[in-house]
C-alpha cells in the first residue's frame, strides 16, 4: 500500500517514454505494449493494495503517502498565530473510495488500452505513439484525481485530465471540428473551474486545511445548523466544478462534441471515468455536502433534468456515438440525482457499473466504426447482426445493463436510485421513472438501426474513407480479437458488476454500500449519508423493483415495434410532431444560443474594447505626445520670431549665435523628446511646488 | 560580489567595444563572446544564490562606498530574497535572449550585442540599490540601451514604439526622482543629514498626508511600468516593434521592475497611504486583468496578443501585491518570475515564428502542427504554463495570489477568477489557429522545426516552467523573509484600518471552527 504512489506514476512513465522517445523511435508494438504495460502494472498494483486495503477493519482503512511539500509552508496572518499557516502537501490517500476508483480507471483502462492497440493501427506510426502517450497521460492524472488527498492535489488531476481530454479530443487536429470540440471541452470546463478554485479558496478561507478529512471532521465537528451560509456557498461553487466535468446542465455542450476524438478515448475519458470526476468530488466531499441540504436539492434536480433532458435528446440523434455521448449524460444526470438524495454509495455504484456497459457500448460502436470504415450515421448502418456476431452480443449486454433489466448490473445501480428518489421525492421519482423508460427506448432504438434491418449503406463508396484506404469490397467484417476480447471482458464486468451491491431485499449482502460507508460518514457520526433508506418494506421495495422491470421491458417493446417489427412508424411519428422531432434533433438549440449570447457577445465587447484601447486609452497617451509637441512648435515659434528678432538687432556675430539654438529645431524626433521631457519636468515642478 | 554583477556585463560590452568589425567578418566572434559573458553572468547569479542564507533577516552581501557625500548619497547595495529571485531570473534570460537573436539581428551585431550586456548590468544594478539615487541613475540607466534595442533593431514602426516607451516611462521617473528628492529632504529636516538610504528612510516616520503624495508619485512611475491599466498602452507598440531578445528581456525581467519597485519602495515606505490606495490599485488591477484578456483575444497578430496576456497577468501580480498578506504578497513574487519564464518562452518561440516567416499575423499561419512537430509541443507546454494549468509554474502563484486576495476581499477573487477562463480562452484559440487544422498556406508547408540553437534557448524554459510548477518551494523559500519582512511592516498600519470594519464571514467561521478543531 506504501507504493500506492507507483500507480499514477506508473502511466505517466509510460507518457513521458511514448512521447519524448516514442513518437521517432518506436514501432506500432512496441509504443502499445509500452502504454498497456504501464497500466497493466498499475492495475496489478491497485488490486493488490485494494485487497491488503479489505484486510483491514473497516474504520481503519485509510493510507496517507506524503510524497513531498508542493507549496512550503506559509503563515496566514503574521500577527495572529490562532489561523495557523498554509502549506500543501504533494499527498496520496487510499480508502474505500479511491481505492474502487483506482480499480474502475486502472481495470477498464487497461482494457480499452489493448483495445486501443487493434482500433488505432491504421494509424501512422508516430501519430500511434503521441496516442498512447496521450492515453497514458491521461490515466496518470485520472488516478493523481481518485488520490489526491487534498483539494489542490486532486485540482491538479482535475486540470490534468481536461488537458489530456483537450489532447485527445483534437487528435485528429487537421479536422477543424475535431480542434474545436477539444477547445470547447476545455473552455466549458474552465468555467465549471472557475466556481470549483474558488470553492477551494473559500474551504480554505473557512477551514484552514483543504484536506478532505479534516474538512469533513471540521464540518461534523460543526453545531447542526451553524454557518450553513458558508458551508452551502462552498458546496455550490464545488458543484459548478463538478457541472462543468459531469458535463450537467447548463454546462454539458462539450461531451457530445467531443466524440471527435478517436473511440477508444470517448469510451475511457468521456464514459467510463474522467466525467465522472465530478459525481467523485461530491461523493468525496459527501459529509461537507451532507451539511448544505438546499444544495443537496439543487444538486439532484440538476441532475434529474439533465437525466431526463439528455434522454430526450439521444431519441433522435442519428449518429451512434452521439447517443451514447447523450446516454452518458443523462445517466451521469441520475448519478447526481442519487447524490443530491444523499444517495452517495448509490452514485459511486452506478459509476461503477455505468463504466462497465457503457465503455462496453462505446467500444462496441467502435467496432461498428471500424467495420464500415468511419461510418457514424446509422441512417447507413443496419443489419450489422450477421456480419459482426460478437459485437452485436455484446453490446447487447451492454445495452440490456443500461435499460436495467435483471440480473445485470445496471438493474442494481439503477435501481438503488430509483428507491431512494421513491423514499425522498416522489416528483423526482416519477422523472427519474420516465427517463428509464426513455434510456430503453433509444438504447433499442439504437441496436435496432444498427444491427437489424438491411444493411443501408455502401461502403465502397463512403465519402467518409480516409485517404489511400482500400474500400470495403465485400460485406463489413468482424473486428480482430484484440478488439473482440476486451468487449467480452467488459460484458462480463457488465454482467456481473452489480452482483456486488444486491440490495437486502433479494437477499443479498450490499457489499459495496458497506464497503464504502465509512468514506461517506464523517468519523463517530455513523448513519449520516445513510438515513432513511430503510423507510420501505421488503415487500415495496420489490414492488418498486418490478415496476422498474416493467418500465424497462415497456421501452425495449415499443423500440422493437417502430424500429424492428414496423420500421417506417418511427418516421411517421417524428412527421407527426416536426417541431418537438426538429427541437430535440437540434438538441433544444443549446449550441445556438451561446453562439449567439456568450461567444458572440464576448468576442463583440473585445472588439469594442480593443477599439476603445487604441481610440480613447492610448489615443490620450498620443494626444498628451503631440500637445507637447504643439507647444514646443510654439515656443519654437517665438523663439524665431521675438528672441530671434531681439538677437538680430545685437548683430552678425550673435545673430550666428542663434543658429545653432535653431538647430535644436531640426526636426529630429529626440530633440523633440528632450524638449518634451523638460516641458514634463517644468510642469510638474510647477504643479508640485509651487 | 555584487559588484561584479554589474562589472562583469560593463567590461563584457568595453571587450566587444574593443573588438574591429566595422566589415562585420567577426560577427561570429562577437556572438560567442557576448554569450560567453552571459553565461559566466549566470554562473554567478547561481553562484549567489548558493551563498544566499534563506533564513537570515534583513538584506545580505551588503557593500557601501561614499559617492557624494554632501547629499548623503552612497554607492550603496544589498540584496534580499526578491532581488535575488530575479537577478537569477535576468541571469537566466540574457543568455536566451542573446541566442534567441543569432541568426535574426545581421546588421550591427556588435553594437547590439554590447546593448544587451549594458542592459543586463543596469537591470542587475536596479535590482541590487539599496540607495534610491543609485536606484534612480540604474533605472533611468536601462532604458538607454532598450530605447536602441527597439529604435534600432525593431520592425516597421520602431521609432515611434521606442520613443513613446522612452517618454512614457520618463514621464513616470521623473515623478519618482522628485518624490525621492523630497524623501532625502524629509530625512533632512528629521535628523539633520541627507539621506537616500532605504534602510534609513524607513525609519523615517512621515506624515500621512505626505505620504499621500509621495506614495502617488513612486506608484505612478511603477504603474507604468508594470504596466497597471490604464497605463499600458506603450507595453502592445514596445513589444511588437522590438526585436525578440527585446521582448523577451522586456516582458521577462523590465515589466518586473514596477512591480518589484512597489514592493520595494512604494509600499514598504508609505505604508499608510498604501493601505489606503491598496483598494483603488486593486480594483485597476482587477480591470486590467480582465480588460488585457478581452484585449488580447481579439488580436491578430501574436506579439500584441501575448503583450495583453502580459497586462492580465501583471494585474495578477498587482492584485497580490494589493492583497497586503503573505499569501498574496508570495504569489505576486513568484508569479513574477513565472510570468518571466513563460511569457519569455511565449516572445522567442513567436519571433522564431517570426524568423520563419516575416509575419506575426495568427491568420497567416496554420496547420503548423504537421510541419512543426517540436516547436508545437514547446509552445504549448508554455501556452499551459501561462493559463495557469495546475502542475505548471503559472498556477502556483495565480493561486497564492487568489488565496491571499480572497482574504483580503472575496469578490476581487470572484472577477479575477474570469480572468482564468479567458486566458485559456486567448491562449488556445490562437494555438488552435496557428498549430491545428490543415496548412492552408503554403509558405508554411515547409517550415524548419526546430535547430540545436534553438533548442539551447527553448529548452531551459519549458524544463523551468514545468520544475516551477512541480517544486515551487525552491523558488519561494528565498523570498520567505523578505516578504515576510514587508508585510510585518504593512501589518501594523493593516490591523489600525481593519478594526474600523467589521470582520468578514469566513475568517469569524474560521476562528469558530478552529477553536474546536485545535483542542482535540
Amino acid at each position: 500500500m506504501r507504493l500506492i504512489w507507483l500507480v499514477p506514476c506508473l502511466p505517466a512513465l509510460g507518457a513521458l517514454v511514448n512521447g519524448l522517445a516514442g513518437v521517432r523511435l518506436f514501432s506500432r508494438r512496441t509504443s502499445g505494449a509500452i502504454a498497456c504495460t504501464a497500466l497493466l502494472a498499475a492495475f496489478g498494483l491497485s488490486a493488490v493494495a485494494f485487497i491488503q486495503l479489505l484486510g483491514l477493519s473497516p474504520v481503519s482503512r485509510v493510507v496517507d503517502v506524503v510524497l513531498w511539500t508542493w507549496i512550503p509552508r506559509m503563515p496566514l496572518q503574521l500577527t495572529s498565530a490562532t489561523l495557523g499557516s498554509f502549506s500543501v502537501p504533494l499527498a496520496l490517500r487510499l480508502d474505500a473510495l479511491s481505492a474502487v476508483m483506482l480499480l474502475v480507471v486502472t481495470g477498464i483502462g487497461s482494457v480499452i488500452h489493448l483495445y486501443a492497440t487493434a482500433y488505432m493501427a491504421e494509424e501512422p506510426r508516430g501519430g500511434y505513439a503521441r496516442f498512447f502517450a496521450y492515453l497514458n497521460l491521461f490515466c496518470a492524472f485520472m488516478l493523481l484525481l481518485v488520490l489526491g488527498s487534498n483539494f489542490l492535489v486532486m485540482f491538479i488531476g482535475w486540470e490534468g485530465v481536461g488537458l489530456a481530454s483537450y489532447l485527445l479530443i483534437g487528435f485528429y487536429y487537421e479536422r477543424p471540428s475535431a480542434a474545436d470540440a477539444g477547445k470547447k471541452a476545455f473552455l466549458t470546463n474552465r468555467v465549471g473551474d472557475w466556481g470549483l478554485l474558488l470553492g477551494i479558496l473559500l474551504v480554505f478561507a473557512t477551514f484552514g486545511t483543504v484536506d478532505f478529512r479534516e474538512v469533513a471532521a471540521m464540518v461534523a465537528a460543526l453545531p447542526a445548523g451553524a454557518h450553513v451560509g458558508v458551508v452551502s456557498a462552498i458546496c455550490l461553487l464545488l458543484f459548478i466544478g463538478a457541472t462543468g466535468k459531469s458535463a450537467q446542465v447548463p454546462l454539458h455542450v462539450w461531451l457530445p462534441d467531443a466524440m471527435e476524438g478517436p473511440t477508444p478515448v470517448s469510451a475511457l475519458i468521456h464514459a467510463a471515468t474522467m466525467v465522472t470526476a465530478g459525481v467523485y468530488l461530491v461523493a468525496r466531499n459527501a459529509v461537507l455536502f451532507s451539511h448544505a441540504p438546499q444544495v443537496m436539492t439543487v444538486i439532484a434536480v440538476v441532475g434529474v433534468v439533465t437525466a431526463l433532458f439528455a434522454a430526450t435528446i439521444a431519441l433522435v440523434q442519428p449518429d451512434i456515438k452521439r447517443v451514447l455521448a447523450y446516454s452518458t449524460v443523462s445517466q451521469l444526470g441520475f448519478m447526481f440525482t442519487a447524490l443530491g438524495l444523499g444517495g452517495f454509495t448509490a452514485a459511486v455504484f452506478h459509476l461503477v457499473t455505468h463504466a462497465f456497459f457503457k465503455a462496453l457500448l462505446f467500444l462496441g460502436s467502435g467496432s461498428v466504426i471500424h467495420a464500415l470504415g468511419g461510418e457514424q450515421d446509422m441512417r447507413r448502418m443496419g443489419g450489422l447482426r450477421k456480419f459482426l456476431p460478437v459485437t452485436y452480443m455484446t453490446m447487447f449486454v451492454g445495452a440490456l445493463a443500461i435499460a436495467g433489466i435483471p440480473p445485470l448490473s445496471g438493474f442494481f445501480s439503477k435501481d438503488e436510485i430509483l428507491l431512494r428518489a421513491f423514499l425522498s421525492n416522489r416528483a423526482i421519482w416519477a422523472v427519474a421513472v420516465l427517463t428509464a423508460l426513455l434510456t430503453a427506448f433509444y438504447m433499442f432504438r439504437l441496436m435496432a438501426l444498427t444491427f437489424f434491418g438491411e444493411f443501408r449503406g455502401a461502403p465502397a463508396e463512403s465519402p467518409l474513407l480516409l485517404d489511400g484506404e482500400v474500400p470495403h469490397a465485400h460485406a463489413p467484417h468482424e473486428a480482430p480479437s484484440m478488439m473482440t476480447v476486451p468487449l467480452m471482458v467488459l460484458a462480463v464486468g457488465a454482467i456481473a458488476a452489480g452482483f456486488l451491491g444486491v440490495p437486502a431485499a433479494l437477499f443479498g449482502r450490499n457489499a459495496f454500500e458497506h464497503f464504502l460507508l465509512p468514506v461517506f460518514t464523517s468519523p463517530g457520526h455513523a448513519e449520516l449519508a445513510h438515513a432513511g433508506a430503510h423507510g420501505v418494506s421488503v415487500g415495496g421495495e420489490v414492488g418498486l423493483m418490478a415496476l422498474s422491470v416493467v418500465v424497462a421491458v415497456a421501452g425495449i417493446a415499443l423500440a422493437r415495434r417502430w424500429y424492428v417489427v414496423h420500421p417506417e412508424r418511427a418516421g411517421a411519428v417524428a412527421a407527426q410532431w416536426p417541431r418537438l422531432h426538429r427541437l430535440l434533433l437540434r438538441r433544444y438549440f443549446v449550441d445556438e444560443f451561446y453562439g449567439v449570447t456568450i461567444i458572440r457577445g464576448t468576442l463583440a465587447s473585445s472588439r469594442w474594447l480593443w477599439r476603445f484601447d487604441t481610440g480613447l486609452v492610448d489615443g490620450l497617451v498620443n494626444g498628451s505626445g503631440k500637445l507637447t509637441l504643439i507647444t514646443s512648435w510654439f515656443s519654437g515659434l517665438t523663439d524665431r520670431t521675438v528672441v530671434d528678432a531681439l538677437v538680430n538687432l545685437l548683430g552678425r556675430t550673435v545673430a550666428q549665435a542663434s543658429g545653432v539654438v535653431r538647430s535644436l529645431q531640426s526636426g529630429l524626433v529626440q530633440n523633440y523628446a528632450l524638449l518634451m521631457l523638460f516641458g514634463i519636468f517644468a510642469f510638474v515642478t510647477l504643479y508640485l511646488f509651487v | 560580489m555584487l559588484t561584479l554583477l554589474v562589472v562583469l556585463p560593463v567590461i563584457g560590452a568595453l571587450l566587444l567595444a574593443a573588438v574591429p568589425n566595422a566589415d562585420g567578418r567577426k560577427d561570429g566572434l562577437v556572438r560567442w563572446l557576448a554569450l560567453a559573458v552571459s553565461v559566466v553572468m549566470f554562473g554567478l547569479t547561481l553562484l549567489l544564490w548558493l551563498r544566499f542564507d534563506n533564513a537570515a533577516e534583513g538584506y545580505q552581501f551588503l557593500q557601501r562606498v561614499p559617492w557624494i557625500p554632501a547629499f548623503g548619497i552612497n554607492y550603496s547595495v544589498g540584496i534580499d530574497g526578491i532581488s535575488l529571485m530575479l537577478i537569477v531570473l535576468t541571469g537566466f534570460l540574457t543568455p536566451i535572449a542573446l541566442l534567441s537573436s543569432w541568426e535574426s539581428v545581421h546588421a550591427h551585431v556588435k553594437s547590439f550585442a554590447i546593448f544587451i550586456l549594458l542592459l543586463e548590468a543596469a537591470m542587475i544594478g536596479v535590482f541590487i540599490s539599496l540607495d534610491l539615487f543609485l536606484f534612480y541613475v540604474f533605472w533611468d540607466a536601462m532604458l538607454i540601451p532598450m530605447y536602441f534595442l527597439i529604435g534600432i533593431w525593431g520592425y516597421d514602426q520602431r521609432v515611434y514604439a521606442a520613443v513613446k516607451f522612452m517618454l512614457y516611462t520618463m514621464a513616470g521617473s521623473v515623478l519618482m526622482l522628485i518624490a525621492i528628492l523630497g524623501l532625502a529632504y524629509l530625512n533632512q529636516v528629521a535628523t539633520g543629514s541627507y539621506s537616500f538610504d532605504i534602510q534609513k528612510l524607513a525609519l523615517l516616520h512621515v506624515a500621512p498626508r505626505t505620504q499621500f503624495w509621495f506614495f502617488l508619485a513612486f506608484a505612478l512611475a511603477f504603474a507604468i511600468k508594470v504596466p497597471l491599466f490604464p497605463f499600458h498602452t506603450w507595453l502592445p507598440d514596445a513589444h511588437v516593434q522590438a526585436p525578440t531578445a527585446g521582448s523577451v528581456i522586456l516582458a521577462g525581467v523590465l515589466l518586473k521592475m514596477g512591480t518589484y519597485g512597489l514592493i520595494r519602495f512604494a509600499f514598504p515606505l508609505f505604508p499608510e497611504a498604501a493601505a489606503y490606495f491598496a483598494p483603488f490599485i486593486a480594483v485597476l488591477a482587477i480591470i486590467g486583468i480582465v480588460y488585457g484578456a478581452l484585449v488580447a483575444m481579439v488580436q491578430p497578430d501574436m506579439k500584441k496578443l501575448v503583450a495583453y496576456s502580459s497586462v492580465s497577468h501583471l494585474g495578477f501580480v498587482v492584485l497580490g501585491i494589493c492583497a497586503m498578506n503573505m499569501q498574496g504578497m508570495q504569489g505576486a513574487v513568484y508569479q513574477m518570475l513565472a510570468h518571466g519564464v513563460s511569457t519569455g518562452g511565449l516572445f522567442l518561440m513567436v519571433g522564431m515564428l517570426s524568423d520563419r516567416r516575416h509575419t506575426r499575423l495568427i491568420a497567416e499561419f496554420g496547420g503548423l502542427k504537421a510541419v512543426m512537430p517540436k516547436l508545437t509541443a514547446g509552445f504549448l507546454l508554455m501556452t499551459l504554463a501561462s493559463i495557469g494549468l495546475p502542475g505548471m509554474n503559472g498556477f502556483v502563484g495565480e493561486f497564492l495570489i487568489m488565496l491571499g486576495a480572497f482574504k483580503a476581499d472575496p469578490r476581487y477573487v470572484i472577477v479575477a477568477g474570469l480572468g482564468v477562463i479567458l486566458s485559456a480562452v486567448y491562449m488556445l484559440w490562437m494555438f488552435q489557429r496557428v498549430f491545428y487544422g490543415p496548412v492552408t498556406n503554403e509558405k508554411n508547408a515547409k517550415l524548419k522545426d526546430l535547430s540545436p540553437r534553438e533548442w539551447a534557448a527553448l529548452v531551459p524554459l519549458v524544463a523551468l516552467a514545468v520544475f516551477m510548477g512541480v517544486a515551487p518551494g525552491i523558488f519561494i523559500r528565498p523570498t520567505d523573509q523578505a516578504v515576510k519582512a514587508v508585510v510585518e511592516r504593512l501589518d501594523a498600519v493593516k490591523t489600525e484600518h481593519a478594526e474600523h470594519r467589521a470582520a468578514p464571514v469566513p475568517d469569524a467561521v474560521s476562528a469558530a471552527v478552529v477553536a474546536p478543531a485545535e483542542g482535540k
